[in-house]
């Protein structure tokens, strides 16, 4: 006998794959069910253990693990394993634990097999879903990152509390207290603008009435440490360098602010209202293994030999952001930011050894850094920009050591030497501000295949540290010069197609257009540099100044210089490939091995396999249309 | 009625594998009798290997003497699982009247159950279940008050069965907050929403309720989690029935 369990079966039928079944197999599913419940921190699978159900999350949440012990995956209400161990050999694969009280419902073996073999969708689901994360990358799916990935309104849990510039020190330790709160945004009495603006990637402080912030650790530090009166203005004290974020933005952002920034508390604005403060510790609490303490660290190391000491915990964050299924433009993001910091605790240090700049300098990163699109594989594109005052008898050794310092820091640190050069220890890129116009207009007036491949380099640059304002004003001339100058939009449209993808895959072998087999393919060098450069020479075409490729995208798209549909295909295409290359470095790293680009084809799935033939397809029509639209003759 | 705390409870909790073949020799009804001789397990075996079958019925009120049984949902299961494909469920004619008032909580109407069985029809089946099992109800005033009633009214004598109540069990925890605890005891028909307040306190999902299977399963996957936080699979059964 059998009866309906419609509990059962209302909540399977909610969650795919379930809901691709007919209702009455459904329901006899769902009288087949057995249910268990686990403790959070139980272990639920063992790694070898025989398997004899497919596992759905009725509530809770699950831990996978890869057998080094590794997370693989972590699942919530909804989702399914085990399905990959009963499809092969009956023997649990990736050891799964509850992370929180957890039901699990069982779907006995021979229900499931049933399911496999007689529902087509059913069966595609839950083939794919372990295999291939990378589709999830893509697609944004829901993932293990859900905190990160939220708009930053979500973290914000009550107005911010505000004090007039006015109140004293120990007014704002008053209010701290009575409002249990660790920071007070100060408004200004007039309408007077902060004393200083800074511009920040999370965007430009224009709050007429904000004029600082004072966090609990201001007190400690500013007024009990140097032992100031109680009635010390709190104009005196307070943090005046204002970065915020907007509450659009997502917690990722405002993390990568704060750690980029050094400080614990944000204020947040909406429509350049303060509507709330996120701290630091707010972060934490949701993500307390979070990749990106390793910035930190990086700041609170005191030579070049403890920065080295660093290289494993950032390879381990890498791999970390991989395997929480962070997209592409996470990893690259925080990447990024490791490596700023790198250079901006270097130049303290330098700045410690050598005294303070005799004049006011910027210290430039180029290419993938710039782009906030590094990875763990990179050398070190780096330049100095200097004041105008500068003269070299005076300067040039100064500056010399500084480069130097940085530069043969950076090497132990996993960031090679640049092999063509491009580094500020080379008197070229060491200029003042002023030289450093006049090469970037040569560049776009008078392009010759030296300086062609200059712009590719130049042109996606970032201030990390010092006049960074500077960065922005030869970032403007590049956008204005090179919308108009189509001899230099032709010239490197011409060389953004010097480097072509293959046709595809066949068995274990790279095919290429001409048929030709290849052992293995580098991807950088066959897909995202020439994405990269494709969409550089558009971004430049429409006056862009963003520096990162899906945001030159959005601006191209806007522009609408595209044919419909292409730009978000591009998109895809950038994804999808940078996660193969990414995932392939992730994967080297783990096993022991040193990460690089070349990726052999049976390292691949079929699911990678196809898809990395679409996106191909999708740069190689690009590269036709590339030709087309810039190198025509008139 | 009231909770008085496990220790005078405990006093009165018989030892059931000598108390159930005592009734097995003193049963009338053959079913009965089949019932009983299926004994029961020792109070010193461990929850691990204890056989449960969780029961929940819905009433046409509270009281078994004014009241009678409309619909029986039942789960066996052990601490490692539940089985749902051995679950079981009847709709039954109470031979009582049905208030409107019961019919909002448990949605059973007067036309469900004018073709419904009588209880007796469904015993054989309904005591199969149960025999050799340790039964879970979520408040011990229901299922076997009810039972024991209907059984005299039908066959001129009762039931008796050791049990384990989940209600009781979150009781023990909670108190010294006893006072909200007798409220509750005196609060409408149906312990449902003790029900899911218990659950939700392990993190357990919300199911709709008054529906005898799915409360059945409910409170199996309540003593899961009790056992789980509270217990451990050593525990002997004879610390939890009543």
């Amino acid at each position: 006998m059998s009866v309906e369990h419609q509990e059962i079966f209302e909540h399977l039928r909610r969650y795919t794959p379930f809901n691709t079944l007919p209702d009455d197999t459904l329901a006899h599913v769902a009288q087949q069910v057995e249910v268990s419940y686990f403790k959070a921190g139980t272990q639920i699978l063992t790694f070898g253990e025989e398997i004899s159900d497919l596992y759905f999350i009725r509530s809770g949440a699950v831990e996978l693990y890869r057998r080094n012990g590794d997370l693989f995956n972590r699942l919530s209400e909804g989702d399914i394993f085990g399905q990959l161990g009963l499809l092969i050999g009956k023997r649990v694969r990736f050891p799964a634990k509850a992370l929180e009280d957890t039901l699990i419902y069982f779907i006995p073996e021979p229900v499931f097999t049933e399911l496999f073999e007689r529902h087509e969708q059913f069966a595609d689901y839950v083939e794919v879903a372990d295999k291939n994360r990378l589709r999830q990358a893509v697609s944004r799916r829901r993932d293990a990152n859900e905190l990160m990935t939220s708009p930053v309104s979500k973290m914000i849990s009550r107005e911010p509390v505000v004090l007039p510039n006015t109140a004293t020190v120990w007014d704002a330790a008053r209010i701290m207290t009575e409002e249990s709160v660790s920071s007070l945004v100060i408004i200004g009495q007039d309408n007077r603008h902060p004393d200083h603006h800074h511009l920040s990637s999370a965007g430009v402080v224009d709050q007429q009435h904000m004029v600082g912030i004072i966090t609990d650790r201001d007190l400690r530090t500013r007024v009990v440490a140097p032992g100031l009166p109680l009635d010390t203005p709190i104009a005196e004290i307070m943090s005046t360098d204002l970065i915020t974020v907007n509450d659009t933005d997502y917690v990722f952002e405002a993390m990568l602010a704060m750690l980029r920034h050094n400080v614990h508390h944000l204020p947040v604005l909406r429509k350049r209202r303060p509507v709330g403060v996120i701290a630091l510790s707010d972060i934490i609490r949701y993500e307390s293994q979070n990749s990106l303490f390793v910035v930190g660290s990086i700041f609170r190391k005191h030579s070049v030999e403890e920065l080295q000491s660093l290289s494993g915990e950032v390879r381990a964050s890498f791999v970390r952001m991989v395997n929480e299924d962070a997209n592409s433009r996470m990893i690259g993001s925080a990447m990024a930011v490791i490596g700023r910091s790198y250079k901006q605790r270097l130049l303290e240090l330098a700045e410690e050894k050598l005294g303070p700049p005799p004049i006011p300098y910027c210290f430039l990163a180029l290419g993938s850094m710039a782009r906030d699109e590094q990875l763990i594989v990179t050398d070190q594109d780096n330049a100095l920009i200097l004041d105008d005052r500068y003269d070299p008898a005076l300067h040039s050794a100064y500056f010399k050591q500084l480069a130097t310092f940085v530069s043969d820091g950076l090497a132990p640190c996993g960031f090679t030497y640049c092999t063509g050069g491009i580094m500020a220890t080379n008197t070229q890129w060491r200029q003042p501000l002023t030289v450093w116009k006049q090469y970037f207009t040569e560049w776009i007036d008078k392009p010759t295949p030296e300086t062609l491949l200059h712009s590719s380099i130049f042109f996606d640059l970032d201030g990390v540290w010092g006049k960074t304002e500077w960065v922005e004003e030869l970032r403007s001339l590049i956008a204005a010069r090179a919308v108009i100058s189509k001899r230099f939009l032709a010239s490197m449209a011409i060389n953004a197609l010097n480097r072509t993808p293959p046709l595809g895959f066949f068995k274990d072998f790279v095919v290429e257009h001409d048929g030709k087999h290849n052992q293995w393919i580098n991807l950088k060098r066959r897909g995202t540099a020439p994405l990269i450069d494709l969409i550089r020479v558009h971004a430049l075409a429409v006056g862009s100044t963003s520096q990162n490729s899906f945001d030159r995208l959005d601006d191209v798209i806007e522009a609408a210089v595209l044919p419909l549909g292409r730009g978000p295909d591009l998109r895809d295409a950038l994804e999808f490939i940078s996660m193969v290359r990414i995932r392939h470095q992730a994967l080297s790293i783990e096993e022991g091995k040193e990460p690089d680009n070349n990726i052999e084809p049976d390292k691949l799935s079929h699911f990678e396999r196809r898809n990395l033939k679409d996106a191909f397809q999708v740069l190689s029509n690009a590269q036709k249309y590339l030709k087309f639209k810039y190198t025509r003759a008139g | 009625m009231l909770y008085l705390g496990p220790d005078k409870q405990s006093a009165t909790v018989p030892d059931w594998p000598i108390h159930l073949a005592k009734l097995a020799e003193q049963a009338q009804d053959p079913r009965l009798q089949q019932f009983y001789q299926a004994g029961a397990i020792t109070a010193d075996t461990p929850l691990a290997e204890v056989p449960f079958v969780a029961l929940d019925f819905e009433t046409t009120g509270l009281n078994p003497a004014l009241h009678g049984i409309l619909s029986i949902g039942l789960v066996p299961f052990s601490l490692q699982r539940i089985r749902c494909a051995e679950a079981q469920h009847w709709l039954i004619n109470p031979r009582k009247h049905l208030e409107e008032e019961s019919i909002i909580v448990h949605g059973i109407t007067h036309s469900d159950i004018s073709n419904a069985p009588d209880l007796d029809s469904i015993l054989a089946d309904l005591l199969d279940a149960l025999a050799g099992r340790i039964v879970v109800v979520h408040y011990r005033q229901i299922e076997r008050p009810f039972l024991d009633t209907a059984l005299k009214s039908r066959l001129r004598e009762g039931i008796e069965f050791p049990m384990v109540d989940t209600l009781e069990l979150e009781a023990r925890l909670h108190r010294n907050r006893q006072a909200i605890f007798i409220d509750k005891l005196l609060r409408r028909p149906h312990t449902s929403i003790r029900l899911a307040d218990s659950r939700a306190r392990y993190n357990l999902p919300y199911y709709q309720q008054h529906h005898a299977l799915t409360d059945a399963l409910a409170t199996a996957e309540l003593l899961l989690a009790q056992v789980a936080h509270r217990f451990s699979p050593d525990t002997p059964i004879g610390e939890l029935w009543v």
